[in-house]
């Protein structure tokens, strides 16, 4: 399986339908792991950071997932190609600019992702489309518990699973959600969000880009302790009480919107449409304002005759490294502003 | 972009008005729109709520408080040969051996960032228990054994050898 060979598919969870999914686009639950005969990534020599590359990505391999498995080789990886599996979040940003053997098994459905070598020598996340996260654990769960009959972990009975980053430590369970919130923005009710959520312990970041800032009204919501905690209760408390919460909230902003800014919301939402229906070159970022407003347009009914699967596909597809690896050369940033609106204009047109 | 009153906050509401033919755009942070009487008025106390939803005892965290001093910051983990001044600059440990190694310092810096919690309670391992030990020796003999290699003292890197078989 060749990375380029993704650039033109949608992804099973990303922009799939799933519970919820006009709001929470994706759940996933993240399990960091390291072996107990082994240093961490920071003191391992390479030969040693092979071994357990070797050692993992075998075990992985020899489980049957109920999916097909795919090892790919991140280390030696072209560049673009390291970033197209970044831009589908199969590996982190860290992982794709890491130094030596390292790699990444992914399921053909890339509901499951394993990184070997990344901070911690194994980091395996499964994901699911809309608002699913009690699935979620359960299946990385289960994985879990086939690669422990395969390997030994580290683990201390004091601080459980033993991770590179004390952050982590304990559990190594980081269970988030990407979720939409553009009402919220529209209200200024955004800065609440994030420091609410922060005062709660959990992390909020952009689900695209780089930084806090999040581009596109996305959001990526998880939590942070990681120790003292049970894993099922990570997941019930983010999955029963928070994020339906923030469901609720963004669904009453939307609400309000629609009673006291109808004109106001439908400018904003038929503007989008009508830049990206016709633009000749659209920027990413552009692209992301753009199809977060139509996004919320289609979710309030106010656009008809286009899916939300479209539009979440085109925030995939329209990514730089999907672009270039779609047009099978490099491209600098006029030419994939110009295939993006292409993209763009193409999709929309047949809607 | 900046809000065009205050220019200082991120714009958060924009309003575009459309009067006599005439388009006029603002950009707004979420104060000062509240003070023009402009902004939708926030409907959920968002903060307060979220921030009962988590009753678990806080100690007051702060995510920007990560550079520690430690009073021994060249204490070594004889395993890895991670230092407590290496540490501190990467957040990074080098080997499982170090949380005990430096069980001392790092303990009250972990029950910081975890919310006070001190103990793990989640998932165990089947493996856990009487291994453990055999898991810590194992590396510790590796890393001797590494050193007596590099100073040529292949006496002593037999020893350890023989010694690392016997483990497995």
């Amino acid at each position: 399986m060749k990375p380029a060979q993704l650039a033109n598919q949608s992804s099973s969870w990303f922009g799939a339908e799933g519970p919820g999914w006009d709001i929470v686009i994706s759940s996933r639950v993240r399990l960091a792991r390291n072996l107990a005969d082994y240093e961490f990534l920071s003191c391992l020599t390479p030969g040693r950071q092979q071994e357990i590359l070797d050692k993992l990505s075998e075990a992985i391999l020899s489980l049957s997932l109920g999916d097909e498995v795919y090892f790919m080789d991140v280390d030696r990886a072209a560049t673009l190609e390291r970033q197209l599996l970044t831009e589908r979040h199969l590996i982190s940003r860290q992982h794709a600019a890491g130094k030596g053997p390292r790699g990444v098994v992914v399921s053909a459905k890339e509901s499951f992702t394993a990184m070997i070598n990344e901070e911690d020598h194994l980091r395996m996340q499964v994901y699911a489309a809309g608002f699913n996260l009690g699935d979620c654990w359960k299946r990385i769960n289960a994985i879990d518990d086939m690669i422990e009959q395969k390997v030994r972990y580290a683990y201390s009975e004091r601080w459980g699973y033993l991770t590179a980053c004390p952050t982590n430590v304990g559990t190594g369970i980081r269970v988030s959600v990407m979720l939409h919130l553009p009402a919220l923005k529209m209200t200024g009710q955004i800065e609440k969000f994030v420091t609410a959520a922060r005062d709660a312990d959990l992390a909020v970041r952009g689900l695209f880009g780089e930084g806090t800032d999040a581009l596109g009204d996305f959001y990526q919501l998880s939590n942070q302790v990681t120790l003292g905690v049970r894993e099922e209760d990570v997941v019930r408390e983010l999955s029963d009480n928070i994020v339906p919460r923030i469901v609720d909230y963004e669904k009453a902003a939307r609400q309000v919107l629609l009673e006291q800014k109808p004109h106001t919301l439908d400018d904003k939402i038929q503007r989008a449409l009508g830049v990206l229906k016709s633009a000749c070159l659209i920027s990413s970022q552009e692209a992301l304002y753009l199809l977060s407003s139509v996004r919320l347009g289609v979710n309030l009914g106010r656009v008809p005759n286009l899916s939300l699967t479209t539009i979440n596909e085109l925030f995939l597809l329209t990514q730089p490294a999907h672009l270039q690896l779609r047009a099978g050369k490099m491209l600098d940033a006029d030419q994939r502003d110009a295939l993006r609106a292409q993209i763009i204009r193409q999709k929309l047109a047949n809607n | 972009m900046l809000c065009q009153i205050c220019k200082e906050n991120t714009a958060t509401i924009h309003l575009t008005e459309i009067s006599h033919g005439q388009r006029r755009e603002t950009h707004l942070c979420q104060r000062c729109a509240q003070q023009q009487g402009l902004g939708v008025q926030p409907q959920i106390p968002l903060n307060e709520l979220l921030s009962s939803l988590l009753q678990a005892a806080k100690t007051a965290t702060d995510s920007q408080e990560k550079t520690v001093n430690f009073s021994h910051p060249d204490k070594t983990c004889p395993v890895c040969g991670m230092t407590l001044q290496r540490f501190s600059e990467t957040s990074l440990l080098g080997c499982p051996e170090d949380y005990k190694h430096f069980e001392k310092e790092l303990g009250p810096l972990i029950e910081r960032t975890h919310a006070g919690h001190s103990h793990h309670c989640g998932k165990v391992p089947a493996h856990a228990g009487q291994e453990m030990k055999k898991e810590v020796e194992l590396l510790h003999l590796r890393r001797q054994l590494e050193q007596a290699v590099k100073a040529e003292d292949y006496e002593t890197a037999a020893r350890l050898r023989d010694q690392i078989r016997q483990y497995q």
